[in-house]
């Protein structure tokens, strides 16, 4: 009996051992940490890529293809983008009917700060574009918001964005459980399939950069913010980052959420913090 | 011969039988019987946040084969849609849990 009793003692004496041993691991699995996500994120495409220089990520299908990157380096002496900068420059020191300007609604007067976007509002509960920023800056001077997949704010975002070049990729997640639950969801976001093809966006981005997808060579996910907005020769103009993500959705044959939804908003996020560090490179030219 | 005749009989009878519902045309009913059951997976779908392009296309088919009288086409593209937008609920409930199997760690 009390060889039994011992038995069954030391039997649950182990199994709780086990139990304190496992748990921890278990909660830190599911454990919201963005260092330890942008860590393994960018040593994923680090060592995906041994002989690709580490800021070069975000030049997208370039970095990819020797090729391609002659292609486009000789393409930069005369930048498709380059109606879409000078419109930008001027939109944006053009006075709104009060007399005010965008510079009068961003830090800095809205020069060198698109490596800070998106960034969390911690008023409003949410993650805040710069796009977003753009249109609330219009209305709130009594100007009609622009359509976020169209030339208007793609110009806008491309002359901030060059202001920007070359400073690195810097959005900070704060100390706010809601920051942190946009950043796991736009990281769901990024890895859920969708569309009748079965795609999530790491299908392409994360599993098979470098290869032909048609007659495209697919970016990697990483750094593939920085260079927004984009000229793209298939669209045969500008394109936002809003643009960017409704026309992935429809490739996949997925219905495209509304422009600036949570989901795309929190996908921002999520891509822009795991860039950090790497230069900004928009607007860039894609094929 | 008066075997073979029977047997001819009840053969003739069965293949009558067994074709008499794909020889059925489809009526109005039919189409709103099949469009309301595809329009609500289809809701369903797109409250999920997970709507295919595709599925709203042969919803489309179906109210428009319907409007110019092709019932049986009308029919055949809403049982599409709904087929469509029931893979799309699949998709939507499975990639709950699937999308950690794709993330790098």
């Amino acid at each position: 009996m009390k060889a039994r009793t011992s038995i069954l003692l030391g039997s649950l004496s182990a199994a709780l051992i086990a139990l304190a041993l496992t748990s921890p691991r278990v909660m830190a699995a599911d454990k919201v940490d963005p260092v330890a996500d942008a860590k393994a994120f960018q040593n994923f495409f680090f060592q995906k890529f041994p002989t690709v220089k580490h800021e070069d990520f975000v030049n997208g299908p370039y970095s990819m293809n020797e090729d391609m990157k002659r292609q486009w380096q000789e393409k930069e002496e005369f930048p498709p983008y380059e109606f879409a900068l000078d419109a930008g420059k001027e939109m944006f020191a053009t006075t709104f009917k009060n007399g005010k300007t965008y510079a009068d609604c961003f830090p800095n007067g809205g020069i060198g700060i698109r490596q800070n976007y998106p960034y969390f509002d911690e008023k409003e509960g949410k993650v805040v574009t710069l796009e977003l920023a753009l249109n609330r800056c219009r209305e709130a001077n009594g100007e009609a918001p622009y359509s976020y997949v169209k030339d208007e704010m793609a110009s806008l975002t491309a002359y901030m964005a060059f202001t920007s070049r070359g400073k690195p990729m810097d959005i900070k997640i704060p100390d706010d459980p809601r920051a942190l639950a946009a950043f796991e969801n736009g990281k769901r976001y990024f890895y859920t399939r969708r569309g009748q093809m079965n795609f999530s966006c790491a299908s392409c981005h994360v599993q098979s950069p470098g290869e032909r997808i048609r007659a495209e060579i697919l970016a990697p996910a990483l750094g593939i913010l920085n260079a927004m907005p984009i000229y793209r020769s298939e669209w045969s103009g500008m394109g936002t980052t809003s643009r960017r993500f409704v026309t992935c959705n429809s490739q996949t044959r997925a219905v495209p959420l509304e422009p600036q939804a949570d989901e795309y908003r929190d996908v921002e996020y999520f891509l822009s913090y795991v860039a950090n560090g790497l230069p900004i490179s928009g607007p860039g030219a894609r094929p | 011969m008066k075997r073979s005749l029977a047997r001819a009989m009840v053969l003739a009878l069965l293949l009558s039988l067994g074709l008499a519902p794909a020889a059925h045309a489809a009526n109005e009913a039919d189409y709103k019987t099949a469009y309301a059951a595809a329009e609500a997976a289809s809701k369903e779908a797109a409250s999920l946040r997970h709507q295919w392009t595709v599925t709203v296309s042969a919803l489309a088919a179906a109210k428009k084969a319907a409007d110019g009288g092709d019932f049986d086409r009308a029919v055949a593209a809403a049982r599409e849609a709904e087929a469509l937008a029931k893979a799309s609920i699949f998709q939507a409930m499975s990639e709950k849990e699937a999308w950690k199997a794709m993330e790098i760690r």
